[in-house]
Protein backbone atom coordinates (compact mmCIF):
# COMPACT_ATOMS: atom_id res chain seq x y z
CA UNK A 1 0.00 0.00 0.00
CA UNK A 2 2.88 2.17 0.63
CA UNK A 3 4.03 1.84 -2.71
CA UNK A 4 0.83 2.11 -4.09
CA UNK A 5 -0.07 6.08 -2.63
CA UNK A 6 4.12 6.92 -3.44
CA UNK A 7 3.41 6.23 -6.84
CA UNK A 8 0.24 8.06 -6.81
CA UNK A 9 1.84 11.23 -4.37
CA UNK A 10 5.09 11.38 -7.10
CA UNK A 11 2.95 11.33 -10.46
CA UNK A 12 0.86 13.98 -8.52
CA UNK A 13 3.83 15.97 -7.92
CA UNK A 14 5.21 15.65 -11.54
CA UNK A 15 1.97 16.19 -13.56
CA UNK A 16 1.78 19.39 -11.26
CA UNK A 17 5.85 21.08 -11.62
CA UNK A 18 6.17 19.38 -15.34
CA UNK A 19 4.21 20.91 -17.54
CA UNK A 20 1.35 21.68 -15.28
CA UNK A 21 -0.77 18.05 -16.47
CA UNK A 22 -3.97 18.91 -14.51
CA UNK A 23 -4.39 22.79 -16.59
CA UNK A 24 -3.28 21.00 -19.77
CA UNK A 25 -6.53 18.84 -19.28
CA UNK A 26 -9.04 21.46 -18.41
CA UNK A 27 -7.50 23.90 -20.65
CA UNK A 28 -7.66 21.24 -23.88
CA UNK A 29 -11.52 20.43 -22.60
CA UNK A 30 -12.31 24.11 -22.32
CA UNK A 31 -11.31 24.96 -25.85
CA UNK A 32 -12.27 22.02 -27.30
CA UNK A 33 -15.78 22.32 -25.91
CA UNK A 34 -15.69 26.10 -26.88
CA UNK A 35 -15.11 25.59 -30.64
CA UNK A 36 -17.73 22.59 -30.58
CA UNK A 37 -20.26 25.51 -29.12
CA UNK A 38 -18.97 28.17 -31.54
CA UNK A 39 -19.60 25.79 -34.15
CA UNK A 40 -23.07 24.36 -33.67
CA UNK A 41 -24.26 27.67 -33.20
CA UNK A 42 -26.60 29.93 -30.80
CA UNK A 43 -29.64 28.31 -30.86
CA UNK A 44 -30.34 27.36 -27.38
CA UNK A 45 -32.15 24.48 -27.77
CA UNK A 46 -29.72 22.88 -30.10
CA UNK A 47 -26.85 23.57 -28.11
CA UNK A 48 -28.43 21.96 -25.26
CA UNK A 49 -29.24 18.98 -26.77
CA UNK A 50 -25.29 18.57 -27.61
CA UNK A 51 -24.56 19.44 -23.85
CA UNK A 52 -23.81 16.20 -22.74
CA UNK A 53 -22.47 14.01 -26.05
CA UNK A 54 -20.29 17.38 -26.53
CA UNK A 55 -19.15 17.74 -23.20
CA UNK A 56 -18.42 13.23 -23.05
CA UNK A 57 -16.67 13.13 -25.94
CA UNK A 58 -14.40 16.02 -25.12
CA UNK A 59 -13.75 14.45 -21.74
CA UNK A 60 -12.64 11.48 -23.23
CA UNK A 61 -10.54 13.64 -25.98
CA UNK A 62 -9.08 15.34 -22.91
CA UNK A 63 -8.21 11.90 -21.44
CA UNK A 64 -6.69 10.77 -24.66
CA UNK A 65 -4.11 13.13 -25.15
CA UNK A 66 -2.56 12.81 -21.92
CA UNK A 67 -2.34 9.00 -22.00
CA UNK A 68 1.14 9.15 -23.54
CA UNK A 69 2.97 10.31 -20.42
CA UNK A 70 1.13 7.13 -18.55
CA UNK A 71 4.22 5.55 -18.81
CA UNK A 72 6.46 6.59 -21.52
CA UNK A 73 8.95 8.86 -19.41
CA UNK A 74 9.11 6.47 -16.65
CA UNK A 75 10.07 4.01 -19.78
CA UNK A 76 12.41 6.20 -20.98
CA UNK A 77 14.35 7.14 -17.99
CA UNK A 78 14.53 4.06 -16.33
CA UNK A 79 12.13 4.41 -13.74
CA UNK A 80 9.73 2.08 -15.09
CA UNK A 81 12.64 -0.25 -14.22
CA UNK A 82 12.68 -0.24 -10.45
CA UNK A 83 8.87 -0.06 -10.69
CA UNK A 84 8.92 -4.00 -12.25
CA UNK A 85 12.00 -4.66 -10.24
CA UNK A 86 10.01 -3.81 -6.95
CA UNK A 87 6.63 -4.58 -7.88
CA UNK A 88 5.08 -7.93 -5.42
CA UNK A 89 2.45 -7.45 -7.99
CA UNK A 90 2.89 -4.56 -11.11
CA UNK A 91 -0.95 -4.48 -11.48
CA UNK A 92 -1.56 -2.55 -8.92
CA UNK A 93 1.45 -0.19 -9.61
CA UNK A 94 -0.68 0.27 -13.16
CA UNK A 95 -3.86 0.96 -11.17
CA UNK A 96 -1.88 3.10 -8.78
CA UNK A 97 -0.73 5.09 -12.03
CA UNK A 98 -4.51 5.44 -13.67
CA UNK A 99 -5.61 6.83 -10.21
CA UNK A 100 -3.06 9.36 -10.80
CA UNK A 101 -3.83 9.85 -14.21
CA UNK A 102 -7.41 10.05 -13.09
CA UNK A 103 -7.11 12.85 -10.83
CA UNK A 104 -4.84 15.03 -13.06
CA UNK A 105 -6.49 14.40 -15.91
CA UNK A 106 -9.96 13.56 -15.50
CA UNK A 107 -10.96 15.34 -12.55
CA UNK A 108 -10.01 18.91 -13.35
CA UNK A 109 -12.12 18.07 -16.63
CA UNK A 110 -14.98 17.31 -13.85
CA UNK A 111 -14.24 20.60 -12.03
CA UNK A 112 -14.18 23.21 -15.49
CA UNK A 113 -17.48 21.13 -16.92
CA UNK A 114 -20.29 22.90 -14.84
CA UNK A 115 -18.41 26.23 -16.15
CA UNK A 116 -18.34 25.14 -20.11
CA UNK A 117 -21.72 23.84 -19.79
CA UNK A 118 -22.99 27.22 -19.53
CA UNK A 119 -22.07 27.75 -22.72
CA UNK A 120 -24.48 24.86 -24.00
CA UNK A 121 -26.77 26.12 -22.09
CA UNK A 122 -27.51 23.22 -19.89
CA UNK A 123 -30.33 23.56 -17.90
CA UNK A 124 -29.93 23.50 -14.04
CA UNK A 125 -31.75 19.81 -13.34
CA UNK A 126 -29.27 18.56 -16.36
CA UNK A 127 -25.86 19.61 -14.10
CA UNK A 128 -26.25 16.72 -11.15
CA UNK A 129 -26.90 13.78 -13.81
CA UNK A 130 -23.72 14.97 -16.03
CA UNK A 131 -21.80 15.80 -13.15
CA UNK A 132 -22.48 12.12 -11.69
CA UNK A 133 -22.12 10.08 -15.12
CA UNK A 134 -18.10 11.80 -15.76
CA UNK A 135 -17.67 11.46 -12.14
CA UNK A 136 -18.75 7.03 -12.18
CA UNK A 137 -17.07 7.22 -16.18
CA UNK A 138 -14.49 8.77 -16.26
CA UNK A 139 -12.04 6.83 -14.28
CA UNK A 140 -12.86 3.36 -16.73
CA UNK A 141 -11.26 6.31 -19.41
CA UNK A 142 -7.86 6.09 -17.75
CA UNK A 143 -8.03 2.74 -16.55
CA UNK A 144 -8.85 1.48 -20.07
CA UNK A 145 -6.20 4.31 -21.53
CA UNK A 146 -3.55 2.75 -19.50
CA UNK A 147 -3.78 -0.44 -21.94
CA UNK A 148 -3.40 1.48 -24.62
CA UNK A 149 -0.43 3.38 -22.97
CA UNK A 150 1.22 0.52 -22.06
CA UNK A 151 0.90 -1.80 -25.43
CA UNK A 152 2.44 1.57 -27.04
CA UNK A 153 5.74 2.13 -24.74
CA UNK A 154 8.58 2.51 -26.86
CA UNK A 155 6.77 4.32 -29.92
CA UNK A 156 8.00 7.14 -30.89
CA UNK A 157 4.79 8.29 -31.91
CA UNK A 158 2.30 6.41 -29.68
CA UNK A 159 -0.94 8.51 -29.65
CA UNK A 160 -2.54 7.38 -32.33
CA UNK A 161 -1.80 3.46 -32.22
CA UNK A 162 -3.12 4.17 -28.03
CA UNK A 163 -6.13 5.56 -29.39
CA UNK A 164 -7.13 2.94 -31.75
CA UNK A 165 -6.02 -0.19 -29.41
CA UNK A 166 -7.97 1.98 -26.74
CA UNK A 167 -11.63 3.11 -28.90
CA UNK A 168 -13.43 -0.20 -28.84
CA UNK A 169 -12.66 -0.18 -25.06
CA UNK A 170 -14.02 3.33 -24.62
CA UNK A 171 -17.00 2.85 -26.96
CA UNK A 172 -19.60 1.46 -24.15
CA UNK A 173 -18.03 4.22 -21.50
CA UNK A 174 -19.43 7.19 -23.93
CA UNK A 175 -22.72 5.41 -24.98
CA UNK A 176 -23.77 4.88 -21.50
CA UNK A 177 -21.97 7.95 -20.16
CA UNK A 178 -23.86 10.37 -22.44
CA UNK A 179 -27.18 8.03 -21.93
CA UNK A 180 -26.96 8.21 -18.00
CA UNK A 181 -26.37 12.35 -18.47
CA UNK A 182 -29.27 12.96 -21.24
CA UNK A 183 -31.96 10.89 -19.30
CA UNK A 184 -30.68 12.71 -15.67
CA UNK A 185 -31.38 16.18 -17.53
CA UNK A 186 -34.84 14.59 -19.13
CA UNK A 187 -35.75 12.76 -15.71
CA UNK A 188 -36.31 9.24 -17.40
CA UNK A 189 -36.41 6.37 -15.66
CA UNK A 190 -33.53 4.82 -17.40
CA UNK A 191 -31.32 7.28 -15.48
CA UNK A 192 -30.28 5.20 -12.71
CA UNK A 193 -29.68 1.62 -15.09
CA UNK A 194 -27.86 3.39 -16.96
CA UNK A 195 -25.19 5.34 -14.23
CA UNK A 196 -25.37 1.88 -12.40
CA UNK A 197 -24.44 0.10 -16.19
CA UNK A 198 -21.45 3.03 -16.33
CA UNK A 199 -20.46 1.90 -12.68
CA UNK A 200 -20.21 -1.69 -13.97
CA UNK A 201 -17.71 -0.62 -16.85
CA UNK A 202 -15.79 1.33 -14.46
CA UNK A 203 -15.67 -1.31 -11.99
CA UNK A 204 -14.91 -3.96 -15.04
CA UNK A 205 -12.09 -1.36 -16.27
CA UNK A 206 -10.30 -1.26 -13.11
CA UNK A 207 -10.22 -5.16 -13.38
CA UNK A 208 -9.07 -5.62 -16.50
CA UNK A 209 -6.82 -2.07 -16.91
CA UNK A 210 -4.21 -3.26 -14.47
CA UNK A 211 -4.05 -6.94 -15.86
CA UNK A 212 -4.14 -6.14 -19.57
CA UNK A 213 -1.50 -3.13 -18.69
CA UNK A 214 0.65 -5.22 -16.47
CA UNK A 215 0.81 -8.34 -18.93
CA UNK A 216 1.65 -5.46 -21.76
CA UNK A 217 4.60 -3.61 -19.52
CA UNK A 218 6.11 -7.03 -18.82
CA UNK A 219 5.97 -7.88 -22.56
CA UNK A 220 7.46 -4.66 -23.84
CA UNK A 221 10.49 -4.45 -21.24
CA UNK A 222 11.26 -8.27 -22.58
CA UNK B 1 23.80 -13.86 -26.02
CA UNK B 2 25.06 -16.82 -25.51
CA UNK B 3 27.53 -18.86 -23.54
CA UNK B 4 27.81 -17.02 -20.48
CA UNK B 5 28.67 -19.21 -18.24
CA UNK B 6 30.08 -17.64 -14.59
CA UNK B 7 29.65 -18.12 -10.76
CA UNK B 8 29.36 -15.33 -8.61
CA UNK B 9 30.66 -15.79 -5.15
CA UNK B 10 29.01 -14.32 -2.02
CA UNK B 11 31.73 -11.02 -1.38
CA UNK B 12 32.97 -11.27 -4.93
CA UNK B 13 32.61 -8.62 -7.58
CA UNK B 14 32.63 -9.41 -11.23
CA UNK B 15 33.60 -7.07 -14.08
CA UNK B 16 32.26 -7.47 -17.41
CA UNK B 17 34.02 -5.99 -20.38
CA UNK B 18 33.00 -6.18 -24.34
CA UNK B 19 32.80 -4.04 -27.17
CA UNK B 20 29.11 -1.55 -27.36
CA UNK B 21 26.36 -3.66 -28.10
CA UNK B 22 28.31 -7.51 -27.29
CA UNK B 23 25.63 -8.01 -24.74
CA UNK B 24 26.99 -6.62 -21.39
CA UNK B 25 23.70 -4.68 -20.64
CA UNK B 26 21.44 -7.84 -21.92
CA UNK B 27 23.39 -9.78 -19.39
CA UNK B 28 23.07 -7.94 -16.49
CA UNK B 29 19.21 -7.40 -17.11
CA UNK B 30 18.72 -11.01 -17.46
CA UNK B 31 20.29 -11.21 -14.04
CA UNK B 32 17.95 -8.97 -12.70
CA UNK B 33 15.01 -10.38 -13.53
CA UNK B 34 13.84 -7.87 -16.32
CA UNK B 35 14.44 -10.05 -19.19
CA UNK B 36 13.53 -13.15 -19.97
CA UNK B 37 16.06 -16.45 -20.40
CA UNK B 38 15.08 -18.10 -23.13
CA UNK B 39 17.53 -21.02 -22.40
CA UNK B 40 19.79 -21.69 -19.94
CA UNK B 41 18.98 -20.41 -16.79
CA UNK B 42 20.90 -18.48 -12.98
CA UNK B 43 20.91 -20.40 -10.21
CA UNK B 44 21.03 -18.51 -6.80
CA UNK B 45 22.16 -20.73 -4.07
CA UNK B 46 22.31 -23.43 -3.01
CA UNK B 47 21.88 -23.93 -6.50
CA UNK B 48 18.72 -23.25 -6.91
CA UNK B 49 17.05 -22.71 -10.29
CA UNK B 50 15.61 -18.64 -10.13
CA UNK B 51 12.56 -17.39 -11.31
CA UNK B 52 12.72 -13.83 -12.58
CA UNK B 53 10.85 -12.71 -9.82
CA UNK B 54 13.30 -14.40 -7.39
CA UNK B 55 15.87 -12.85 -9.16
CA UNK B 56 14.42 -9.45 -8.32
CA UNK B 57 14.39 -10.02 -5.27
CA UNK B 58 17.31 -10.95 -4.57
CA UNK B 59 19.20 -8.24 -7.10
CA UNK B 60 18.98 -4.31 -8.03
CA UNK B 61 19.84 -3.33 -11.39
CA UNK B 62 20.65 0.28 -11.72
CA UNK B 63 21.40 0.73 -15.60
CA UNK B 64 22.06 3.86 -17.88
CA UNK B 65 19.17 5.51 -17.65
CA UNK B 66 19.23 6.26 -14.21
CA UNK B 67 15.41 6.67 -12.90
CA UNK B 68 16.21 10.11 -11.99
CA UNK B 69 13.36 12.72 -12.71
CA UNK B 70 14.40 16.40 -13.55
CA UNK B 71 11.12 18.03 -11.63
CA UNK B 72 12.00 15.96 -7.93
CA UNK B 73 14.65 16.93 -5.32
CA UNK B 74 16.99 14.34 -4.64
CA UNK B 75 15.33 13.79 -0.78
CA UNK B 76 12.23 13.27 -2.88
CA UNK B 77 13.72 10.35 -4.96
CA UNK B 78 15.12 8.92 -1.82
CA UNK B 79 11.40 9.34 -0.14
CA UNK B 80 9.97 7.71 -3.43
CA UNK B 81 12.60 4.41 -3.48
CA UNK B 82 12.38 3.86 0.06
CA UNK B 83 8.26 2.80 -0.19
CA UNK B 84 9.42 0.73 -3.08
CA UNK B 85 12.07 -1.01 -1.26
CA UNK B 86 10.98 -2.74 1.68
CA UNK B 87 12.87 -1.21 5.22
CA UNK B 88 13.92 1.17 2.56
CA UNK B 89 13.17 4.08 4.56
CA UNK B 90 15.39 2.92 7.96
CA UNK B 91 18.22 3.16 4.97
CA UNK B 92 18.12 6.48 3.69
CA UNK B 93 20.55 7.98 5.58
CA UNK B 94 22.67 5.28 5.46
CA UNK B 95 22.21 6.57 1.53
CA UNK B 96 22.93 9.69 2.19
CA UNK B 97 25.73 9.55 3.96
CA UNK B 98 27.04 6.72 1.57
CA UNK B 99 26.96 8.85 -1.15
CA UNK B 100 27.95 12.27 -0.03
CA UNK B 101 24.10 13.56 -0.88
CA UNK B 102 23.61 15.97 2.49
CA UNK B 103 24.37 19.33 0.25
CA UNK B 104 22.41 18.38 -2.55
CA UNK B 105 18.60 16.77 -0.60
CA UNK B 106 17.06 19.42 -1.20
CA UNK B 107 17.85 20.78 -4.83
CA UNK B 108 16.22 19.10 -8.02
CA UNK B 109 17.79 17.11 -9.68
CA UNK B 110 17.63 19.18 -12.91
CA UNK B 111 19.47 21.19 -11.73
CA UNK B 112 22.45 18.52 -10.55
CA UNK B 113 25.46 17.67 -12.62
CA UNK B 114 25.19 14.35 -14.23
CA UNK B 115 28.12 13.12 -11.84
CA UNK B 116 25.23 14.45 -9.02
CA UNK B 117 22.32 12.67 -10.51
CA UNK B 118 23.87 9.80 -10.87
CA UNK B 119 25.30 9.61 -6.72
CA UNK B 120 21.77 10.11 -6.32
CA UNK B 121 20.31 7.15 -8.94
CA UNK B 122 23.40 5.13 -7.11
CA UNK B 123 22.07 5.89 -3.83
CA UNK B 124 19.24 3.63 -4.46
CA UNK B 125 21.61 0.54 -3.94
CA UNK B 126 21.91 0.99 -0.61
CA UNK B 127 18.17 2.00 -0.05
CA UNK B 128 17.60 -1.68 -1.54
CA UNK B 129 19.48 -3.49 1.34
CA UNK B 130 20.08 -6.26 -1.87
CA UNK B 131 22.73 -8.62 -1.79
CA UNK B 132 23.68 -8.45 -5.44
CA UNK B 133 23.91 -4.82 -7.39
CA UNK B 134 24.51 -4.81 -11.12
CA UNK B 135 25.56 -1.91 -12.20
CA UNK B 136 25.72 -0.65 -15.79
CA UNK B 137 28.71 1.62 -16.35
CA UNK B 138 28.10 3.20 -12.97
CA UNK B 139 31.26 5.52 -13.09
CA UNK B 140 30.25 6.78 -16.34
CA UNK B 141 30.01 11.17 -15.63
CA UNK B 142 31.22 10.74 -12.39
CA UNK B 143 34.36 12.37 -11.49
CA UNK B 144 37.60 10.73 -9.67
CA UNK B 145 36.30 11.49 -6.27
CA UNK B 146 33.40 9.85 -6.88
CA UNK B 147 34.28 6.95 -9.03
CA UNK B 148 37.02 6.19 -5.83
CA UNK B 149 33.94 6.33 -3.34
CA UNK B 150 31.98 4.06 -5.19
CA UNK B 151 34.23 1.36 -5.58
CA UNK B 152 35.00 1.84 -1.60
CA UNK B 153 31.19 1.63 -1.44
CA UNK B 154 31.32 -2.01 -3.82
CA UNK B 155 34.01 -3.64 -1.38
CA UNK B 156 32.26 -2.53 1.84
CA UNK B 157 29.32 -4.47 0.20
CA UNK B 158 31.33 -7.15 -0.82
CA UNK B 159 33.13 -7.12 2.98
CA UNK B 160 29.23 -7.43 4.37
CA UNK B 161 29.02 -10.72 1.94
CA UNK B 162 27.50 -9.13 -0.74
CA UNK B 163 28.26 -9.60 -4.75
CA UNK B 164 28.07 -7.18 -7.30
CA UNK B 165 28.29 -7.39 -11.21
CA UNK B 166 29.86 -4.15 -12.85
CA UNK B 167 29.59 -3.68 -16.82
CA UNK B 168 32.25 -0.52 -17.35
CA UNK B 169 34.42 0.49 -19.88
CA UNK B 170 37.77 0.81 -17.31
CA UNK B 171 36.07 3.65 -15.84
CA UNK B 172 35.84 1.25 -12.58
CA UNK B 173 39.67 1.20 -10.99
CA UNK B 174 38.61 -2.03 -9.23
CA UNK B 175 39.99 -5.69 -8.67
CA UNK B 176 38.13 -7.64 -9.76
CA UNK B 177 37.25 -11.03 -11.48
CA UNK B 178 36.83 -10.18 -14.95
CA UNK B 179 34.52 -11.90 -18.12
CA UNK B 180 35.00 -10.45 -21.19
CA UNK B 181 31.80 -10.50 -22.91
CA UNK B 182 32.01 -10.57 -26.81
CA UNK B 183 29.57 -10.08 -30.09
CA UNK B 184 28.87 -13.34 -31.75
CA UNK B 185 30.41 -13.37 -35.24
CA UNK B 186 28.21 -12.46 -37.95
CA UNK B 187 26.67 -15.95 -40.22
CA UNK B 188 27.42 -15.73 -43.37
Amino acid sequence: MSAFLAIVRRDLALAFRAGGGALQSMTFFALAALIFALAIGPEPALLQGFAAPVLWAVALFAAVVSLDRLFQADFEDGSLDTMIETAEFLELQVLAKALAHWLTAGLPVIAATPAIALLFNLPPEGYAPLLASLLVGTPALSLFGAIGAAVGLGLRRASIPMAILSAPLYAPTLIFGVNAAQAGASGSPEYAPSLLLLGAISLFSALLGPIAGAAAIRLNMS
Amino acid sequence: MSGATFKLQSGETLLLKGSNGAGKTTLLRALAGLLPISGGRVLLAPAVKASPSELRAAAIYVGHTDGVKSAMTAAEHLLFWSRLYPGGAARIDAAVAAFGLDDLLKIRTGALSAGQRRRVALARLVISGKPIWLLDEPGASMDAESNANLIALVLAHNARGGAAVIATHDRIAITARTLVVERAPQAA
